[in-house]
């Protein structure tokens, strides 16, 4: 065919195609999409802050509250001390397990007899249900009649008191946080580990460092990345830890391991306040989006 | 050999048998079959009594033709689930199993439940053998709202009650206290710390042990709010001297962890033989006296609730049963309800152990008298507790609030706090949230 009679017929199409708006088509695409997530996210999100600015009690007419529901927060001694308990049981649960865990990742990246049989181990309490093992743990606490008091008196050692005491109550709880999540921290980490190169560690070596220089020097810094999304998992777990808090202590004693999870669920559930608690909601939503925001940032600097 | 005539003789009686057991149960004038035909479905609290009305659900099936429907929840979570479904509008299920000392006012709030006086009325739907006058008079009150609507029917009556282990009482010459006074200083004289003995066990868990103070502060001759439910009566002398009595019995007898104890580590504790008295509901009876989970089995005493130094009272707890107002199937779960609340059923209750009968003929039953479950004792003190019992927790529409605020003040009693700042601090802190409720 000759070029003289197709080229204006090719200039036209192209600009036919050039006026063409493929955001206008390719919209319908992503509908279905965006229908789920207006309907499954961003609804359920509108209707509590709606909720949040209300005086919702289940049973009782709804009225407009404004931002009461929000400065009533300031003036509550009980969701003020909610949230340092968050802070502090969060920050131990997420200190302990990624220390534990890195140290696993190191000693289970070294080739040793029956490796594999002690990994499968290391990992089980990651996958055993949550509730069934807060059960179980509160069998194990019993000040008289549990095994745990049983081992250390046994040993020598004076018993404790476990979840029956103010003092003893977060730090335990944090024990089986720990045990439970140190695994996930232990298989993020020992990913990385997987992926370093050998050359670096080759390079020291023929440079006389010890162990525990190439640790700190070379894996430490190469593996980082991997233990920051490690602490943000970590963090967002901790954060919202309910179930195994609920089970074992219930708050107790008195409110003394009472988190925001578990004091939001009081209100919402048991004093049926369905205003306060969504204005609980918003601000807790806010406090996670922070700290997560702010391990993610560490985390883009690093990278 | 199988005759054909023997066979067909046979196979006619099997199929008439049905019709048999509903004419030998069921009066001659009362329609039981009604509702033949209809579904319902029952929302139970997961406890023994719930355990007994699963028990004989088939029996009520072949007596009515209804087919029945029923799930059991563990007790906090089916109170808060019925609750939420109930406020929608549209429960899934037809009869509720309601705690009245936790959801009496806000169900009555709400009107959610049917008024029953309509139906107890009608001979149409009330078999003649019912007997409404046969329930006790403090289980009807409970059932009754304050606008006087009968919204539930009792299906079960908790009395607060003492069980003691007789060898260690015997072996340290401790009589079985008749009074407040007399169990503290019972309870002192078995402690041995060293040898990890104590002389009492209740319950300090937040929220939880506000019934154990309730006991004290009955004995104190008053109740926690004034008889209109406006005015709290948390931080009266007599509230503060039963606080201080809960506080010295918890902290000099109980061991140790007791401030995150609920009545399942009290029962395990007062199981294994180093707890000389524990103060609880008479449904916990059966595990204690079962040698296969017990180690005292043939040694639990059980005594009344020991008198203060104004009144002698015990707390009760009263559990029943009503037809959701939005039930599409109200006259069949009103049969079950009658069924399920009738003479035979709560006596089957008793004689499982799953606590004390509403009824008063119950405890006139020649066979109970008899051969009670558990003997002579548990059967008198049932009966005596019957007849000084009084309600456990305030009747407000905001009751797991009082329980909890009161509670974290009884917790931080067991720590060491002074009883009268953490009660006035408490009733100041409830004062608004009664006062909020109270506006509807």
């Amino acid at each position: 065919m000759p070029d003289g009679i197709d080229a204006p017929r090719e200039t036209a199409t192209r600009r036919k195609l050039s006026r063409r708006n493929y955001a206008r088509s390719y919209w319908l695409f992503i509908l279905p999409a965006g229908v789920v997530v207006a309907a499954v996210i961003l609804f359920p999100w509108a209707f509590t802050l709606f909720m949040s600015l209300q005086d919702m009690h289940v049973g009782s007419a709804m009225s407009f509250a404004g931002l009461a529901n929000y400065r009533r927060m300031l003036d509550d001694d009980r969701f003020l001390w909610a949230i340092l308990r968050t802070l502090y049981f969060t920050s131990l649960s997420v200190f302990f397990p990624t220390i534990i865990g890195v140290a696993a990742a190191v000693c289970f990246n070294k080739h040793f007899p029956l490796r594999s049989l002690a990994r499968t181990i290391f990992i089980l309490p990651m996958m055993a249900t949550p509730v069934a093992v807060a059960l179980v743990w509160t069998m194990m606490f019993h000040p008289q009649l549990g095994v745990l008091n049983y081992l250390l008196t046994s040993a020598g050692l004076p018993p404790s008191t476990w979840v029956y005491d103010s003092a003893t109550v977060i730090p335990t709880l944090v024990m089986v946080e720990t045990w439970q999540w140190t695994p996930l921290v232990m298989l993020i980490v020992l990913g990385g580990l997987a992926s370093l190169p050998a050359d670096p560690y080759e390079a020291a070596q023929l440079d006389g460092a010890n162990g525990w220089q190439c640790f700190r020097h070379i894996t430490l810094p190469l593996v980082w990345p991997f233990i920051l999304v490690a602490l943000v998992l970590r963090a967002v777990d901790a954060l919202k830890a309910f179930d195994t808090i609920f089970v074992i202590s219930g708050g107790g004693p008195g409110t003394s391991s009472e988190t925001l999870n578990l004091y939001l669920y009081q209100q919402a559930f048991a004093y049926y306040d369905i205003g306060f608690a969504s204005a609980i909601v918003v601000v807790f939503f806010a406090l996670i989006m922070l700290v997560t925001l702010l391990l993610m940032r560490r985390r883009s600097a690093t990278s | 050999m199988l005759r054909r005539r023997t066979f067909l003789t046979g196979s006619s009686s099997l199929l008439a048998a049905p019709a048999a057991i509903r004419r030998t149960r069921a009066d001659p004038v009362f329609d039981w079959q009604q509702c033949k035909g209809q579904s319902i479905v029952i929302a139970m609290s997961k406890n023994p009594r719930a355990d007994v009305m699963q028990q004989h659900q088939k029996e009520f099936e072949a007596l009515t033709g209804i087919k029945v429907e029923s799930e059991q929840m563990p007790e906090q979570q089916q109170r808060q689930k019925m609750v939420l479904e109930l406020s929608t509008g549209r429960p899934s299920f037809d009869v509720a199993h309601v705690s009245l000392h936790v959801s009496k006012r806000i169900i009555g709030q709400g009107k959610w439940l049917a008024d029953l006086r309509p139906y107890l009325a009608n001979p149409q739907l009330t078999s003649p053998d019912f007997d409404f006058a046969d329930f006790s008079k403090p289980s009807i009150e409970a059932a009754t709202q304050p606008d006087g609507v009968l919204d539930s029917v009792p299906l079960e009556s908790d009395f607060w009650l003492v069980y003691y282990n007789k060898e260690l009482l015997a072996k340290k010459a401790v009589k079985v206290p008749e009074t407040f006074e007399d169990m503290l200083a019972g309870a002192r004289t078995l402690t041995d710390k060293a040898s990890g003995t104590y002389g009492f066990v209740g319950r300090g868990l937040r929220n939880a042990n506000v019934p154990v103070w309730s006991n004290f502060v009955l004995g104190e001759d008053q109740a926690f709010v004034t008889p209109d439910g406006k005015t709290l009566l948390t931080d009266t002398p007599g509230a503060i001297a039963a606080a201080q009595t809960y506080q010295a019995i918890m902290r000099d007898c109980a061991p140790p962890g007791v401030v995150g104890f609920n009545w399942n580590e009290c029962q395990t504790s007062f199981m294994q033989g180093k707890i000389g008295m524990w103060m609880d509901g008479v449904g916990f009876t059966p595990p204690l006296v079962d040698p296969k989970k017990s180690k005292i089995a043939d040694h639990v005493g059980f005594a009344v609730m020991p008198a203060g130094p104004e009144a002698h009272a015990c707390s009760v707890f009263t559990d029943a049963l009503g037809v959701v107002s939005k039930s599409k199937n109200k006259d069949a779960a009103y049969l079950y309800i009658q069924w399920a609340t009738g003479k035979q059923m709560l006596l089957n209750l008793v004689r499982a152990g799953g606590g004390a009968s509403p009824r008063l003929s119950t405890y006139a039953d020649p066979e109970l008298l008899k051969d009670s479950p558990f003997g002579r004792e548990w059967l008198a003190t049932l009966l005596a507790s019957a007849k000084m019992a009084r309600p456990g927790l305030p009747e407000i529409v905001p009751v797991t609030e009082f329980r909890d605020v009161f509670g974290v003040a009884l917790t931080n009693m067991i720590g060491g706090a002074d009883p009268a700042v953490e009660l006035r601090k408490a009733t100041d802190a409830f004062k608004p949230v009664l006062e909020k409720s109270l506006q509807g």
